[in-house]
């Protein structure tokens, strides 16, 4: 058994392409596309590595990162956070709150397989 | 004592008529080295010697006296303020308005023009942050671009890839493309409705203040029927001059007090009630034979056409009104009086006083230090606002009419210690002051 990723994303296309490429690299991938119960879905599938949007249906991703941070399972979990504004004051947010790593979109394939092993590694 | 602009001027008018000083001195039956003191502005002149003079001069009184300089040169100092490093001979600004008028007003319609960009440039470059639809727009073709450059990203590195994987990743390209395509020109759109909402170039409280003045504070629809319908109806007039959602729900706050406030005390019968001595108008004692609060009556003084004063033989009323964070709610400003466009107001206003002394009406002349050092006849009040519930503090706030005087420094020789006030202390001159948060740019201070 691999490593496995969960992507929660809502753009479908983007889904899909980063699905593509984490599988070819070897990763076992899930999705979820809302963030009502993207924390449940984190629970109940116990992923090595998330990759959360925060531009969420439902909910915000630094909401979901907070929830997570607070559990006592996900709390330590590598979490990459995407965001299509590269602002300053998103990054201290992101960074304050707890992601592992932050990425603005739009951002290269090579990117995002770099940051997810090295997440993994650390 | 502060330099006076109104010396100057006599000077110049004296010399343009190619008159000799010790005539001018005869003519208005003083001595030649006091007119010497008044023309190089070592003494302050007012009253009926100012009235002589010009009537020596041949001239208005109007046209020697400063009052209506003191919005210039407010304008002017704040201009030399903000650009320190120009070294503007700040204790020649009053020769240089007496000198270039016409020079003077395009500096300053130049100076309010730059702070209306500047706060233009604030808004646009906040535009990301504070306009939903277009940080939206911009989201949305963000998330299409990330989409699209990782399929094409996929196609491009990945040569063995299965026939099925290329057809979709290419469908997916060609949907996202659409959807890019669709996306930029709502953004463009986005953009240029923004550009045209922020074409005004000013603030929103600048825009009903500009619409007020335009009206003297005094709205005759609302005097005939001061009624809801009757806001909706000056509000509809007003048009294009609100042009912001924020500046018409000011002016429709505004206008529902006044009808309220109208409704309340008729102009006729509150223009009854008003002496014809300047001294003798008291908003309290009025409020209370009217049985309104003080506020109510100065909020009704402030908003008396301009020439139903005059007839009464009182100089024009301004009003200034705060909330308990000493922010100002209401501002009618006179010309001798500027009230401060952006930034806090001076601490020794008898507006901020009355606050620590909730209900007690206070009546106080005070005198606007540097300037013109025009006297000014000044009524506040502290009062609550909005629904009193039990057990919980009310909410304060205080109003404050200012009215033009004059004192007669050989009759009254306790004019010279009246308190002295500024506007806004970056400007203000006043040395040694108790109040003073910043310093100020004014040479006096030495």
């Amino acid at each position: 058994m691999g490593k496995s990723v969960l992507v929660i994303e809502d753009e479908p296309n983007i889904i899909e392409a980063i699905s593509f490429i984490l599988s070819r690299d070897g990763w076992h991938v899930a999705t979820h596309s809302n963030g009502i119960d993207a924390v449940e879905a984190v629970r109940a599938r116990r992923p090595d590595l998330v990759i959360l949007d925060v531009m969420l249906p439902g909910r915000s991703g630094y909401d979901i990162l907070r929830e997570l941070r607070a559990g006592p399972e996900t709390g330590g979990l590598p979490v990459l956070m995407l965001t299509a504004r590269g602002q300053p004051k998103d990054r201290a947010m992101a960074e304050q709150i707890g992601a592992s790593r932050f990425m603005t979109k739009p951002f290269s394939n090579a990117e995002v397989l770099e940051a997810v092993n090295d997440l993994i590694r650390a | 004592m502060a330099r006076t602009l109104t010396g100057t001027r006599i000077r110049d008018r004296r010399t343009m008529r190619g008159m000799r000083q010790a005539d001018l001195a005869r003519l208005s039956g003083i001595s030649a080295s006091y007119l010497n003191l008044i023309e190089h502005n070592k003494r302050r002149i007012g009253g009926s010697l100012l009235l002589s003079i010009a009537a020596a001069l041949d001239v208005e009184p109007s046209a020697l006296s400063e009052g209506a300089e003191a919005a210039l040169l407010a304008t002017l100092r704040q201009a030399a303020a903000d650009r320190a490093e120009a070294g503007a001979e700040l204790t020649q600004v009053e020769e240089f308005v007496g000198r270039f008028p016409g020079w003077a007003q395009l500096l300053a319609a130049q100076q309010r023009r730059l702070g209306a960009l500047e706060q233009a440039v604030e808004a646009l470059t906040d535009r990301l942050a504070h306009d939903p639809h277009l940080a939206a727009s911009m989201h949305e073709v963000l998330s299409t671009v990330t989409a699209i450059h990782a399929s094409a990203e996929i196609l491009v590195a990945e040569t063995r890839i299965e026939p099925e994987w290329r057809e979709r990743f290419h469908r997916n390209i060609a949907e996202d493309s659409a959807r890019l395509a669709e996306g930029a020109r709502r953004l463009v759109d986005e953009i240029e409705a923004g550009g045209q909402r922020d074409a005004t170039l000013s603030s929103p409280q600048d825009e009903v203040e500009a619409f007020l003045s335009d009206h003297d504070f005094h709205i005759p629809l609302l005097e005939e029927t001061p009624t809801p319908d009757a806001v909706e109806g000056v509000l509809a007039q007003a048009g294009g001059r609100l042009s912001t959602a924020s500046a018409r729900l000011i002016a429709r706050r505004f206008l529902d007090l006044y009808a309220l406030d109208a409704r309340a005390l008729p102009l006729d019968t509150v223009a009854q009630a008003i002496p014809e001595a300047p001294a003798r108008l008291d908003p309290a004692q009025l409020a209370t034979r009217f049985g309104v609060d003080p506020g109510r009556m100065m909020r009704r003084l402030a908003t008396l056409p301009g020439a139903v004063l005059a007839d009464l033989g009182q100089p024009p009323l301004g009003l200034v009104a705060c909330d308990a964070s000493g922010t100002l709610t209401f501002r009618k400003p006179l010309a001798p009086f500027p009230l401060p466009r952006v930034g806090a107001a001076c601490p020794l206003w008898p507006l901020f006083q009355a606050l620590s002394r909730p209900m007690m009406p206070l009546r106080q002349v005070i005198r606007l230090a540097g300037r013109s050092e025009g006297v000014f006849l000044t009524h506040a009040i502290a009062q609550p606002y909005g629904p009193q519930v039990p057990n919980r503090d009310p909410m304060f706030e205080a109003h404050m009419l200012i009215q033009p005087t004059t004192v007669d420094p050989a009759q009254d020789p306790a004019s010279d210690d009246l308190p002295r006030v500024g506007v806004t202390c970056r400007i203000c001159p006043k040395a040694g002051c108790r109040g003073r948060r910043e310093p100020s740019i004014m040479a006096e201070a030495l």
